[in-house]
């Protein structure tokens, strides 16, 4: 199963980021083949609908869950539609390995 | 061109797919009822809130609010009198899901699928879980939120003021 994460870096030593549309980098993360794909965000500057252009761009990674901070009121119902379930991290400072970790148990 | 209808929100929809009237002539008409016209029956008549606190749970305005109910109370007597099925279809609407709490890990995950039971938490497998509920919470930022007229740049702007925190 892929698993999208937010990311503030392009490794897995930083942190999540707390931001789901304009995040930095997101990290696809496969559970079978413990491979980690990382890519940049492209929605970061722009000024309206980064959520769902960010949703649609996971959606196409073929991810089924997605971890951040936060998401907008318009990305949750994208995503219920989408089958793709999300899970908060309130936590700052988390990083993305300890994430994989609990991912991996 | 009007302005496009805001996406209502329906976090019980039904778990059946209409009514039909017992005896009675056959009828080939049916009468159809949004999901947004059964939430709102449902908020109003069944968990008895305001107007003003089911527009809020529904995300859409007051006046919007009213103006679903008082259709939705008309596909119902319309059904009743002249003894017409209704069918539930369609809508403006997205579902909300249900979200839970990790005991172990402290994140909150969601679960869209209605029909199967969560029993652990999506992101370390614990079993120690239970439903989350922020309702409160968000009722009242919303409530702050409606404030005011709803022209729409003035809704945009708290939107924007809203979300980019």
């Amino acid at each position: 199963m892929k698993i999208a994460i937010t990311s503030t870096g392009n490794s897995t030593d930083s942190f999540l980021d707390s931001r789901f549309g304009r995040c930095s980098w997101f990290i696809i993360y496969d559970t079978e083949l413990t491979s980690t794909e990382f890519i940049p965000n492209p929605n970061i500057d722009s000024i309206e609908g980064a959520g769902i252009a960010s949703a649609r761009l996971i959606a196409s990674k073929g991810a089924e869950k997605v971890i951040s901070g936060e998401f907008g009121a318009k990305v949750k119902g994208v995503f219920d539609s989408l089958n793709i379930k999300l899970i908060v991290i309130k936590e700052d400072n988390k990083q993305i390995k300890d994430i994989i970790k609990l991912l991996d148990k | 061109m009007p302005r496009p209808k805001l996406i209502r929100k329906v976090s019980n929809p039904p778990l059946f797919k209409g009514f039909k009237p017992i005896g009675g002539v056959e009828n080939t008409h049916v009468v159809v009822m949004n999901f947004e016209e059964y939430e709102s029956i449902r908020l109003s008549d069944y968990e008895l809130l305001g107007q003003m606190r089911a527009s809020v749970q529904m995300g859409v305005s007051r006046s919007t609010f009213a103006r679903i109910y008082e259709s939705a109370r008309r596909k119902v007597a319309l059904s009743f009198t002249e003894g017409l099925p209704i069918i539930f279809e369609g809508g403006k609407v997205y579902f909300d899901s249900e979200w839970y709490q990790c005991n172990d890990c402290g994140s909150l995950f969601n679960n869209h699928d209605r029909e199967t039971l969560v029993i652990e938490c999506s992101l370390c497998g614990s079993k120690n879980i239970e439903q989350f509920s922020d309702e409160s919470d968000e009722t009242s930022q919303n409530m702050e939120l409606i404030q005011g007229n709803h022209h729409g740049k003035c809704r945009k702007q708290r939107e924007r003021n809203f979300k980019c925190k």
